[in-house]
């Protein structure tokens, strides 16, 4: 069952000085109720605007767009987004009140949605730094609380924007692995956006990887069945997945560098 | 603890400088009677004190400036979420501000004067005048900069338009609106002595012109001392304030 439908979906950018800007042109995609998709594609190949356009922060400009059999009119709170950096946060309130803060909106009554914000901070591992601002946190767990946040709300689906692009590399590692476990015990569908091949053999059931921009579509889509122990960067059968990715988005990464000269 | 001692033994040596070489200054180099020395202005002001002047003088400027302070926030806060908020709204507003905002209060000063008499009304017009627009503008520029990812995560959560407005939009503001009022009581400062010193029956404006038309320069002198010293001290309480009870406002990096 899908939970996501793209079906022909054009965004065209009206500029200023008359060019209009195609980002995506006739993308069809289907992303399947509880897996972890994958969007992988090169700098400025449309991969934002595609989730946008999923959260509702964008309207399609032709094309079909729905969300379980029903047109996307604009973000609710179905759909939890996680962004790249933390300008998200809400900096007056604690991580507590950041993860209470769609639940209040919502009127969820006081007693409830304090357990249930505990009970989210816990899960991404910020027990006990509940009652600290984002600004006295480090850049991981910041997006802890995004993921915290958003999931606290209980959302049909999670949608992802590059979530840990600008992390250190170790802090990084954790998170996959903190992400992989939480989807595991939660069951969500994730609509993941990256540019890092090794982040989405990770994560993924399943990884798209896009054409170069502009007017960019999906050029195929790799399965991703390794078990936990396979999605280690030196087994064989990532690297296997790993060949077969690299080899789909390696004249994109060129034809993108050529571009942008 | 250590730091803060640290900054007040800093703040100390900074000012005793300051009245050391206004000590050389007067009794060395530009010995003079219209210069007075730090020693003769303390003994002026303490004589001032005694007799009740200083307080009368500077409570009657202070009393305008917190009043005219209050009252131009109270109006900017507002008109600037306002016109931050809703492009209408600044077309409409905008040629006020931009315009106004040139017009220095002190120039509006005798038109003030004309219309509100030498009393309170006249000094309280110009210190709202002189707080007002700059409320207005720095109030308007935080709710343009507050991060588009706070609103779109916001709607997303599930807030409706007023909901953002009063739980993302206005407390991501709160640090432009203190910087504004802020710069706004320096300004206060500036107008209310300009204007004293043209027409009024009392404050510190006016007793540096009536000091003036009897040559007593350190008392003079007084005058400059204590608007620096209020000056300054209403700025720490000012930071402190926002310290201590808005600390949690300031941006997010």
């Amino acid at each position: 069952m899908s939970l996501v439908e793209l079906t022909q979906v054009s965004k065209v950018y009206r500029s200023l000085t008359g060019g209009d800007y195609v980002a995506v042109r006739d993308f069809s995609l289907d992303i399947r109720t509880g897996e972890f998709f994958c969007l992988l594609g090169t700098s400025g190949c449309g991969k934002t605007t595609v989730l946008n356009m999923v959260a509702g922060f964008e309207a399609v400009s032709s094309g079909n767009l729905r969300l379980g059999g029903k047109p996307i009119a604009g973000p609710a709170a179905d759909r939890g987004v996680v962004f790249q950096g933390d300008d998200s946060l809400y900096g007056w309130l604690s991580a507590q009140g950041n993860v209470e803060f769609g639940l209040r909106m919502r009127g969820i009554a006081r007693r409830e949605r304090e357990e249930k914000a505990r009970h989210y901070l816990e899960l991404v591992g910020l027990k006990g730094q509940e009652h600290k601002h984002p600004s006295e946190l480090s850049g991981g767990m910041k997006q802890r609380i995004q993921i915290a946040r958003v999931l606290a709300n209980e959302p049909q689906m999670l949608l992802m924007d590059e979530p840990f692009a600008a992390l250190d590399a170790h802090t990084r590692a954790d998170m996959q692995r903190e992400l992989k476990r939480i989807c595991a015990a939660t069951g969500k569908t994730v609509l993941f956006i990256t540019h890092d091949i090794d982040e989405a053999i990770i994560l993924a059931d399943r990884i798209g990887v896009m054409h170069a921009g502009p007017a960019s579509k999906l050029k195929g889509i790799v399965p991703v069945t390794l078990s936990d122990t396979e999605r280690e960067r030196t087994h064989d059968r990532f690297v296997e997945v790993y060949r077969q990715v690299h080899e789909m988005i390696r004249d994109e990464v060129a034809i993108s560098l050529q571009r942008a000269h | 603890m250590r730091a803060a001692v640290n900054g007040v033994g800093g703040y100390l040596v900074g000012f005793a400088s300051l009245f050391l070489i206004w000590h050389v200054a007067s009794t060395w180099l530009l010995s003079s009677v219209l210069f007075p020395t730090p020693w003769k202005v303390f003994l002026k002001a303490i004589e001032l004190a005694q007799d009740g002047t200083l307080w009368e003088q500077s409570s009657a400027s202070l009393g305008r400036i917190a009043s005219g302070f209050a009252g131009g926030s109270l109006i900017g806060i507002p008109v600037g979420l306002a016109i931050g908020s809703f492009r209408p709204v600044r077309r409409l507003l905008e040629p006020y501000t931009e315009f106004l905002r040139f017009i220095p209060a002190t120039a509006l000063i005798t038109v003030a004067v004309i219309w509100f008499g030498i009393g309170e009304g006249s000094k309280i017009f110009l210190i709202i005048y002189t707080t007002v627009f700059i409320v207005i503008i720095n109030t308007a520029a935080g709710v343009s900069a507050v991060a588009p990812n706070k609103i779109r995560a916001a709607r997303s959560l599930g807030a409706g338009p007023g909901q953002i407005f009063f739980f993302v939009a206005l407390p991501a503001t709160v640090p432009y609106i203190l910087t504004g009022m802020r710069l706004a009581m320096a300004n206060s400062f500036v107008t209310i002595v300009a204007a004293e010193l043209v027409a009024a029956n009392n404050g510190l404006g006016r007793m540096i012109w009536d000091s003036r038309m009897y040559m007593l320069v350190d008392q003079i002198f007084v005058a400059l001392l204590v608007l620096g010293l209020l000056g300054f001290t209403a700025d720490r309480l000012f930071r402190w304030g926002i310290y201590t009870f808005a600390g949690r406002f300031s941006p997010v990096t």
